[in-house]
């Protein structure tokens, strides 16, 4: 706690706005990746369902609507990963002491996760 | 022995009982708390799948084709298995726990825990059915 209010003299909170992108990365991984683990890792491949060919596909996420939806969902869930997984170190196998590099790490990842979405998103078509 | 205690000025440091990093094992509930939380590392794959997905699609048929046949994997389709399992953890954690951090009113009264977390779980069917729809109904 003492360090936690140190750093609020001293720095912007960050710390409101990770829980928030944590919580919304939250509810949107909750609603598209179940559904979509299902159909590309299992349903497709044993071929409980015949999937979508190419073309359709392609139409599907090039669409700019689609595009966006895709970003904010991808770059979100990253940065709910990433503040879940901090978190898991930090409390389950006690890494205090790692705090900053743990930090630095899980939301580096999320940030880099996101250019790299942008870039697979915008160069697609 | 001296006959005098050594006192000092500084704060005396508390007693700590150290916690072993395995703590979380002993107990079904904690284990349930740690699993809950791993299924961050699903939800990373999830959006590396994707991308590799939208990746291969985006470079045509061949690569689209190729990424197809990746899929087909045994290994790949037991840890496809092993994420949708901890997503849908995930999926059933949040919403049962949404009604108990988020208050929401309307018209002056509480709306009901259930109402919240039933809502959820018919925006998830809604956008379930979506998706199917758009991949491989339309």
């Amino acid at each position: 706690m003492s360090s936690r209010s140190a750093q609020r003299k001293s720095r912007p909170p960050v710390e409101p706005f990770l829980w928030l992108g944590f919580t919304s990365g939250g509810v949107l991984a909750a609603l598209f990746a179940p559904i979509l683990l299902f159909l590309f890792g299992i349903a497709f491949p044993l071929g409980w369902i015949d999937p979508p060919d190419r073309e359709h596909l392609l139409a599907v996420v090039s669409n700019p609507v689609a595009v966006v939806v895709m970003f904010v969902v991808l770059s979100l869930g990253l940065l709910h990963a990433a503040h879940r997984f901090r978190y898991t170190l930090y409390d389950g196998l006690r890494m205090q002491h790692l705090n900053e590099l743990i930090a630095m790490l899980c939301y580096g990842g999320a940030v880099l996760g996101s250019v790299a979405s942008a870039y697979v998103l915008l160069t697609m078509a | 022995m001296s006959d005098r205690p050594a006192y000092t000025e500084f704060h005396p440091r508390w007693y700590r009982r150290p916690i072993s990093t395995w703590w979380w094992l002993g107990k079904r509930t904690y284990l349930l708390f740690i699993l809950r939380e791993l299924s961050s590392l699903s939800v990373a794959w999830f959006v590396v799948f994707m991308l590799l997905l939208v990746r291969a699609v985006g470079q045509g048929d061949a690569e689209y084709q190729r990424f197809l046949d990746r899929v087909d994997h045994p290994l790949v389709v037991l840890l496809n298995l092993v994420a949708l399992a901890f997503v849908t953890f995930h999926m059933v954690t949040w919403f049962n726990l949404t009604p108990q951090a988020m208050v929401i009113r309307a018209g002056g009264r509480r709306v009901r825990p259930s109402w919240i977390m039933v809502s959820q779980y018919v925006a998830w069917l809604i956008v379930s059915a979506f998706v199917v729809w758009l991949l491989v109904g339309a």
